[in-house]
């Protein structure tokens, strides 16, 4: 899934501040399992965005003006902001505030945008971060970096370009001390958790072939896929 | 006129609900100005539920749970601890004294820490003063509709 973190508050705040009526616009699919966006989440983010632009609407000791004003702040949640079904459903709740805090990742934000089309803003509550998995309860670990051509089978089911520091495709490098990395003291090293893997498979002469330089081209950034059963080869063919 | 708090329990009803039942039973005194929620364990609690009290003008709230463990489903206390954690660094970020917020740890036997505590507490929230989200228009209208249901 992607995991995603939210943004400080305050940089929040400094994105709502022009706003006056806000949507938090929540997503339920991979932001809600790693706790950033998910209902809950964007309800929380609501109440403390009142509360925040409340305390701004106080006086503050030394006097003067108040720093803020009082704000409308909504939540909605769907299922996913990656699917254009879900974002036609609210498109016209959507269309009636200001601006839309996404806390969906970056793919939902730019997608929930191109949607509306420049009707109105969508501003990012997350910081989008990695695609992972859940380690533990509270904790997500970096699995895969989409390089777009997996080679899992060569090293025991772990990545080398995700679990290296260095992405080294022929490891490992003379940095490892007792099976941790040089980049990191705290991180395990990459290569010495495959020979592990590859050495409890039985499978260890896997390690000994020189693998060729990664195609890091495999994935044409943006990249665009096209099932081919949608594949269409000619309009007319299809229309007969 | 001395400020008085209005501080929000959310009590365990295997521990310090009862606790507090009992110190009622011993005659104990504490301030009056805590109101208790009852939970089937604090597990339940949430940061939602956390700061929803603050939003409306509460000055003060606290979760009582079983002592750590001894939770009547395990490690509902713990959770709670996780949560109450978590939700001082949100009253942080928001610009609200995190101290306003604690959790406690107390059996079913200990009727007289009920009492200290809420005394803890009243004491803590009176040197902090009132909530800077008191007054709102939110605490304005809950009180308005107490004051009907009271008549």
């Amino acid at each position: 899934m992607i995991v995603a973190k939210r943004k400080p508050l305050d940089e929040i705040k400094e994105m709502l501040k022009p706003y006056n009526k806000i949507l938090v616009l929540g997503c339920g699919s991979c932001v809600a399992v790693c706790m950033a966006g998910g209902e809950k989440e964007a309800g929380l983010l609501s109440t403390e965005l009142q509360m925040a632009f409340e305390m701004d609407k106080t006086l503050p000791p030394s006097g003067g003006t108040p720093p803020g004003s009082a704000k409308q702040i909504d939540t909605i949640t769907i299922l996913r902001q990656c699917d254009r079904e879900y974002i036609d459903e609210v498109k016209d709740k959507l269309v009636q505030y200001d601006a839309i805090l996404s806390v969906a990742c970056g793919v939902g934000v730019q997608f929930t945008a191109e949607v509306l089309n420049g009707e109105k803003v969508l501003l990012p509550g997350l910081n989008t971060t990695f695609l992972g998995a859940t380690k533990e309860p509270g904790m997500w670990v970096e699995r895969c970096l989409a390089c777009g051509d997996c080679i899992l089978d060569e090293t025991g089911g772990v990545c080398p370009i995700t679990m290296c520091s260095k992405s080294l495709m022929n490891g490992p490098c003379g940095g490892h001390e007792k099976g941790k990395c040089e980049v990191d003291r705290n991180r395990d090293c990459g290569w010495v958790l495959i020979y592990e893997r590859l050495k409890k498979l039985g499978k260890l002469e896997l390690i000994k072939d020189i693998k060729l330089p990664k195609n890091y081209g495999a994935v044409k950034r943006p990249d665009k896929i096209v099932h081919e059963a949608y594949q269409v080869v000619g309009k007319e063919e299809v229309k007969k | 006129m001395e400020f008085e708090p209005n501080i929000l329990a959310f009590c365990c009803q295997f521990c310090a609900y009862s606790a507090a039942d009992l110190a009622g039973s011993m005659r104990l005194q504490y301030p009056p100005n805590v109101r208790i929620i009852r939970l089937l364990c604090t597990g339940k609690v949430d940061p939602l539920h956390l700061l929803k009290p603050f939003q409306e003008g509460w000055d003060g709230v606290f979760v009582a749970g079983c002592l750590e463990g001894e939770c009547y489903f395990l490690h509902g206390n713990l959770h709670a601890k996780q949560w109450v954690n978590y939700t001082k660094k949100l009253l942080k970020e928001i610009g609200i004294e995190p101290e306003r917020l604690e959790m406690f740890n107390m059996s079913a036997a200990m009727g007289t820490k009920f009492a200290d505590t809420v005394r803890e507490m009243t004491e803590r929230i009176k040197k902090l003063g009132p909530s800077p989200l008191r007054g709102t228009e939110e605490l304005k209208n809950r009180r308005t509709e107490e004051q009907v249901t009271d008549k």
